[in-house]
C-alpha cells in the first residue's frame, strides 16, 4: 500500500489537481453517500473549501507543501473545534461550540489540513460499536449491516468508505485500533504523553491517547510525525521524543525480536488466529526472530481498566450540569432538580452505567476493594510489560477476538460487549503504543487486524514492523470497500 | 465542674501570585463578574489544568515560614462534590501527600501550636444571589490557596486568636498573602470540642464554618464553647456535625450533621504530573526568605532602640516594616520615626485594611530628610511634629515647607526680645509666677511659642523666661 496522503500531495504539487477539486470531491463524496455509512455527525464544507483555496494560493506561489497540507481529513467529534459544534455524540453537548482549540487540531490547522467534518463514536468514547452515539451507529463500509467498530467508529467508517483520507480518533481501551481493525484499516495508539490531549474532551484522562487511522502505515506515520509534539498546556504530554518514525520504515526487521504472549490468544476466534499466526510466518520469512512467553497478569486486564477508567470518567463527566453550557432540561423547580433532569435526560445509558460504577468504585467503603485494588494491579501490568520488553522489541496480538459485530450486537449484553476489549486494553493501562493492520479477511470477507505492541515512545520500532509487513503481502491484507473517493 | 477547651483551627489562605493556579489568568479581587477566566479555570471540556510553579514556590515559603517539613514528593488529587461554584465538578487539591506537614507556631506563652499540613488547592468561584435569581461568578475560581491545618492543641479563644494573628502576620510578612480576612483572602473553619478539666480524652467535637472576622470567630466559639458545656451539664451528649455562625443572632446553628457529610471520592488527579522539590530548590527558597519576626523583632530593639510593643506595630505589616526601614537610614534615633509612624501617621490610617496598604502622602525618604533636620538641629520636635502633618496633607518634601528661616530656629537675641515682650504683655502671670504658682509661667511660654510660630525651643525658651523674670 502506497501513502495516499504522498501521492495526492504529489498530484497536487504538480498540479494534476487543485486542493479545491480534491477537497470538493470530498464534498460531494460526503453528500451523496454519508447516509449509507453516518460516519459524519457535522460536515463543514465551507471550511474545507476556505482552507484548500489557501493551499492552492501557496502552490500557485511556488511554496513547497507540508506533508499534512491540503489533505482532505476528519476528527472525532470529541476533540475540540473552536466554533464547530463538538459533541462527543451525545445530547448533553448538543449544540456546544468550543471557544478553542485542541493542540492537535491546531497543528494540523497551521499546516492548512482540510477538515471536512466531525465524525461518530460512541457517546463520550464509550463503547464498541459506536451505536451509543446519540446519532446513532456508523456502520462498516465493507458490509453495511455490520458496525464500523468504536468508539472512533465515525473516522473509521469516514476513511475506511472514502469520505475521508485519515482522521483523527482517540483511544482509552482500544477505540481507535477496533474500528480500524474492523474496517480493514492501520490504527495508532501512541504512548501516553506522545500526543497532546488538551481539547480532546476526557473519557478516562490517565488512558486517552489521540491518534490517526489511515488506509496505510506510511500515513499513520506521516500523522504520527506530526501530531506528537511537545505541549505546554499538557503536562502529561512529552511529544515525540525520538527522530520522526517516517524515517525508520524502511529498515530491516531482521532480527527483530517478536514477542508472543500466549495469553492475547486465549478465546479468540479461530479464523482470527489464524491469520495471525500466517503473520507470524510472514514475519520468519522477513527474518524476524519470534520469542514466546507467558504474562499471565493479563488476566487483571479488564477488570483493571474498566474500574480505573469509569472511576476516571464518573470525575470526568461530573461538569456536565447545564448551567454553562450544552443540554438544560426545559423543565424544573430548583438547583438540584435541574441538574439531576440534565444529566438524566441528557447522558445514555452506557454513559450512566460507567458513570454509576466509577461513582461505586470510588466510594467510601469500597475505595481499597476496587479503585486501589486495580490502581496496585495496574503497576503490576506495567512491570509486566517492562519485563517483556526485557525479552522483545514488540509484542504482535490480535487486536479482536473477533471481526465486526452485527448491528445492535453491543446493546444486548454489556459485559460480553467488554469483554470484547480484552486484547486491546492492556496498552493502555501500561500507556504503551500499539498500531493495528490488517492481516486477512474472515469467510464474509470482513476484515482481521492485528496489532504491533512497544516499548514506551518506541512508535518507530512497532511502524517499522508494521510497514514490513504491509510490504510483503502487499494489496493481499487490504481491500477498498466500494465507495467514496475513486484515488486510483 | 471546670472545662477545658480542644481546639484546631483550618485555615484556607490565598496567594498572592499574579496568576491562577492552574492557568493564566489574573487573581486581582474583584472585577466585573466572570471577566478574570478563561477555558480552563472555567473547565470547558478538553481543557487541563497546568499547575503554576510559583504557588509551589509560595506554599513552600509558607511552610518553611511555620517550621515545617517540606515533602520531597507529593501529588494533586481530585476532591469530587457537585456545587454550581465549582465548574468541573471537583476541586484540584492535595489529599494523602501535602506539600508540607509537622510545623508549628509558637505562642507568646510559650505554647507551641502544631501544624499537622499545608496543602494547595484551587478556590472555587462564587455564587451572587440577586433578584430572586442566582448567579454564578468564576473570577475567584482557581485561585490558588493554602490550607493550613493545626492540631488540636489550641486551649483558650485568646490561643486561637493569637495563632490566627501569628498566621496572618507571618503570611504577610514572607509576602505570599496579604490575608484580608475582609475580602476573604484568610478564611478559617474552627473545630471546637470540650472536656472536664484534666482529663484527656477527647470530647466530640463540631466544626465551625467559614469564620470571616477575628470578632466573629471569637463570638462564635464563646457561644459554641458554653452550648457544648451546657449539654454535657445538662446531661445530654454533643453531636459531631458542622455549624456555622449567624452573625444577626450570635448564635451558631447546625448545618449538616456527620451522616449527611460528602463522600468526596478523593483520587490521584491524572491530569497532572507528580510534584518534585529537591534539597536545591528548598535552598533556593529559604535563601529568598525574608527573616522570622521573631528575628526581626530582636534586630528592632537591638539596632532601632524600639521598645517590644513599637517593634511589634511595625513589624506587624510587612509594607510599614519596609517603609520604617528606609525612612531610618542613617538617622541617628529611629524611635523618632517609629513614634511619626504609630502616632501622626497611624490616626490617619482607620483600620486594619488602611494599615496594611499603608498609602499615604509621605514618601520614607522624605520622612528620612525630615528627621535627619531634627538629628542636626536644624528644628525641634514641634516643628517637626507640624511639618509631618502638613506632609501628609500635601505631599510635598520637607525642604518645601520649612524656610531656610525657619530652620535653625529661632537666634538668641530675637528670643529674647520675644520674651521679654512677652513678659511685659502678661503682667498677672508674672506676679502669679513670682507668688509661687510655677503653673503661670507656661501661658507666658505659650504666648513666646505663638510669637515664633513653633520654632522656639520650648524648654531654651522656659529657662531664659524664668531667669528674666527673676531678675
Amino acid at each position: 500500500m502506497d501513502s495516499q496522503i504522498k501521492k495526492l500531495s504529489e498530484l497536487m504539487a504538480s498540479k494534476q489537481i487543485s486542493c479545491v477539486e480534491l477537497t470538493q470531491k470530498y464534498i460531494d463524496a460526503i453528500e451523496n453517500e454519508n447516509n449509507k455509512i453516518n460516519a459524519y455527525v457535522n460536515q463543514t464544507p465551507d471550511a474545507a473549501i476556505e482552507a484548500a483555496k489557501r493551499v492552492d494560493e501557496k502552490i500557485a506561489s511556488g511554496e513547497t507543501l507540508l506533508p499534512l497540507e491540503g489533505i482532505p481529513m476528519t476528527l472525532k467529534d470529541n476533540i475540540s473545534t473552536k466554533g464547530i459544534e463538538t459533541t462527543c455524540c451525545s445530547n448533553i453537548l448538543k449544540n456546544y461550540y468550543p471557544i478553542y482549540n485542541a493542540t492537535v487540531w491546531e497543528t494540523l490547522k497551521r499546516q492548512n489540513a482540510v477538515l471536512l467534518g466531525k465524525t461518530n463514536m460512541d457517546e463520550f468514547a464509550m463503547g464498541s460499536s459506536s451505536e451509543t452515539s446519540c446519532f446513532g451507529g456508523a456502520l462498516n463500509p465493507h458490509d453495511f449491516s455490520r458496525v464500523a467498530g468504536g468508539s472512533s467508529g465515525g473516522v473509521a467508517s469516514a476513511v475506511g468508505g472514502n469520505l475521508a483520507v485519515y482522521g483523527l480518533g482517540s483511544d482509552t481501551g482500544g477505540s481507535i485500533r477496533q474500528p480500524a481493525s474492523f474496517c480493514g484499516l492501520v490504527g495508532l495508539k501512541p504512548t501516553y504523553g506522545a500526543v497532546s490531549r488538551f481539547g480532546l474532551i476526557a473519557y478516562a484522562s490517565s488512558f486517552d491517547q489521540i491518534g490517526p487511522i489511515t488506509t496505510n502505515v506510511e500515513d499513520t506515520a506521516l500523522v504520527y510525525d506530526a501530531i506528537s509534539v511537545y505541549d505546554d498546556k499538557d503536562s502529561t504530554c512529552r511529544g515525540r521524543v525520538n527522530e520522526p518514525v517516517c524515517k525508520s520504515l524502511k529498515n530491516s526487521i531482521k532480527g527483530m525480536k517478536i514477542g508472543i504472549a500466549k495469553e492475547y490468544f486465549d478465546g479468540i476466534r479461530d479464523d482470527v488466529n489464524s491469520a495471525v499466526q500466517n503473520a507470524i510466518k510472514i514475519y520468519e520469512s522477513l527474518g524476524a526472530e519470534i520469542v514466546y512467553f507467558d504474562m499471565p497478569s493479563l488476566k487483571y486486564s479488564l477488570p483493571v481498566y474498566y474500574i480505573l477508567a469509569c472511576a476516571e470518567a464518573s470525575s470526568n463527566l461530573g461538569r456536565y450540569d447545564g448551567i454553562r453550557y450544552g443540554y438544560k432540561t426545559p423543565h424544573y423547580s430548583d438547583r438540584d432538580e435541574m441538574v439531576c433532569k440534565t444529566r438524566s435526560e441528557g447522558f445514555g445509558k452506557e454513559v450512566k452505567r460507567r458513570i454509576l460504577l466509577g461513582t461505586y468504585v470510588l466510594s467510601a467503603g469500597y475505595y481499597d476493594a476496587y479503585y486501589k485494588k486495580a490502581q496496585n494491579l495496574r503497576g503490576t501490568l506495567v512491570n509486566a510489560f517492562d519485563d517483556a520488553f526485557t525479552k522483545c522489541d514488540t509484542i504482535l496480538a490480535p487486536t479482536v477476538p473477533m471481526t465486526a459485530f452485527p448491528l445492535n450486537f453491543t446493546a444486548k449484553d454489556a459485559v460480553e460487549t467488554y469483554l470484547t476489549d480484552i486484547c486491546t486494553v492492556p496498552v493502555n493501562i501500561a500507556g504503551l503504543p500499539a498500531v493495528s493492520i490488517p492481516c486477512g479477511f474472515d469467510n464474509a470477507g470482513l476484515p482481521i487486524g492485528m496489532q504491533l505492541i512497544g516499548n514506551r515512545f518506541c512508535e518507530s520500532t512497532i511502524l517499522n514492523a508494521a510497514y514490513q509487513y504491509e510490504n510483503a503481502v502487499g494489496e493481499k491484507a487490504f481491500k477498498s470497500a466500494n465507495m467514496g473517493v475513486n484515488l486510483s | 465542674m471546670n472545662y477545658e477547651l480542644v481546639c484546631g483551627l483550618e485555615t484556607h489562605i490565598e496567594l498572592a501570585t499574579k496568576t491562577k493556579i492552574f492557568c493564566s489568568c489574573t487573581t486581582e479581587f474583584g472585577g466585573e463578574p466572570n471577566t478574570h477566566c478563561c477555558p480552563i479555570c472555567i473547565g470547558l471540556p478538553g481543557t487541563l489544568p497546568k499547575l503554576n510553579k510559583n504557588v509551589v514556590e509560595y506554599a513552600i515559603m509558607a511552610g518553611l515560614a511555620t517550621y515545617c517539613e517540606i515533602s520531597p514528593i507529593s501529588k494533586m488529587d481530585r476532591k469530587n462534590y457537585v456545587y454550581p461554584d465549582l465548574p468541573k465538578a471537583y476541586q484540584i487539591s492535595q489529599y494523602d501527600m501535602p506539600l508540607c506537614k509537622n510545623g508549628y507556631i509558637a505562642l507568646s506563652n510559650g505554647r507551641k501550636i502544631r501544624i499537622t499540613r499545608i496543602h494547595i488547592e484551587e478556590d472555587a468561584g462564587k455564587l451572587v444571589h440577586q433578584r430572586g435569581n442566582t448567579y454564578v461568578d468564576y473570577n475567584r475560581g482557581g485561585v490558588p490557596l493554602i490550607e493550613i491545618v493545626s492540631e488540636p492543641d489550641i486551649r483558650s479563644i485568646d490561643e486561637a486568636k493569637e495563632y490566627l494573628e501569628k498566621l496572618q502576620m507571618i503570611m504577610r510578612y514572607i509576602g505570599v498573602s496579604d490575608c484580608k480576612m475582609q475580602e476573604g483572602s484568610l478564611r478559617c473553619d474552627v473545630n471546637i470540642s470540650v472536656r472536664p478539666k484534666g482529663t484527656e480524652k477527647l470530647g466530640t467535637r463540631t466544626e465551625i464554618k467559614n469564620m470571616n472576622s477575628f470578632t466573629h470567630m471569637t463570638k462564635a466559639m464563646e457561644y459554641e464553647i458554653n452550648r457544648q458545656i451546657d449539654l454535657l451539664e445538662s446531661g445530654e451528649k454533643v453531636i459531631q456535625e458542622t455549624r456555622r455562625y449567624n452573625e444577626s443572632t450570635g448564635c451558631t446553628e447546625s448545618m449538616r450533621g456527620k451522616e449527611d457529610a460528602n463522600d468526596y471520592r478523593y483520587f490521584r488527579e491524572p491530569d497532572l504530573v507528580t510534584i518534585q522539590v529537591s534539597d536545591e530548590d528548598i535552598q533556593k527558597i529559604k535563601e529568598r526568605l525574608p527573616e522570622p519576626p521573631e528575628v526581626k523583632l530582636e534586630r528592632y530593639t537591638k539596632e532601632y532602640g524600639l521598645s517590644d510593643a513599637d517593634a511589634d506595630l511595625i513589624i506587624k505589616y510587612n509594607k510599614i516594616s519596609k517603609y520604617f526601614e528606609t525612612a531610618s537610614k542613617d538617622v541617628k534615633k529611629p524611635k523618632v520615626v517609629a513614634n511619626c509612624i504609630i502616632g501622626q501617621i497611624f490616626s490617619r490610617l482607620d483600620g486594619d485594611g488602611a494599615k496594611e496598604n499603608f498609602d499615604i502622602n509621605v514618601t520614607p525618604e522624605n520622612l528620612n530628610a525630615l528627621v535627619k533636620l531634627l538629628d542636626e538641629g536644624k528644628i525641634k520636635m514641634n516643628l517637626l511634629k507640624a511639618t509631618l502633618e502638613k506632609m501628609l496633607d500635601t505631599g510635598k518634601a520637607p525642604n518645601e515647607l520649612i524656610s531656610e528661616k525657619d530652620m535653625g530656629g529661632v537666634d538668641p537675641d530675637k528670643l529674647k526680645a520675644v520674651c521679654e515682650e512677652a513678659i511685659a504683655e502678661n503682667p498677672r502671670a508674672v506676679s502669679d509666677y513670682l507668688g509661687g504658682k510655677e503653673k503661670a509661667l507656661k501661658a507666658i511660654l505659650g504666648a513666646v511659642m505663638k510669637a515664633t510660630r513653633g520654632r522656639a525651643d520650648a524648654v531654651e525658651a522656659e529657662k531664659l523666661l524664668a531667669q528674666l523674670i527673676k531678675k
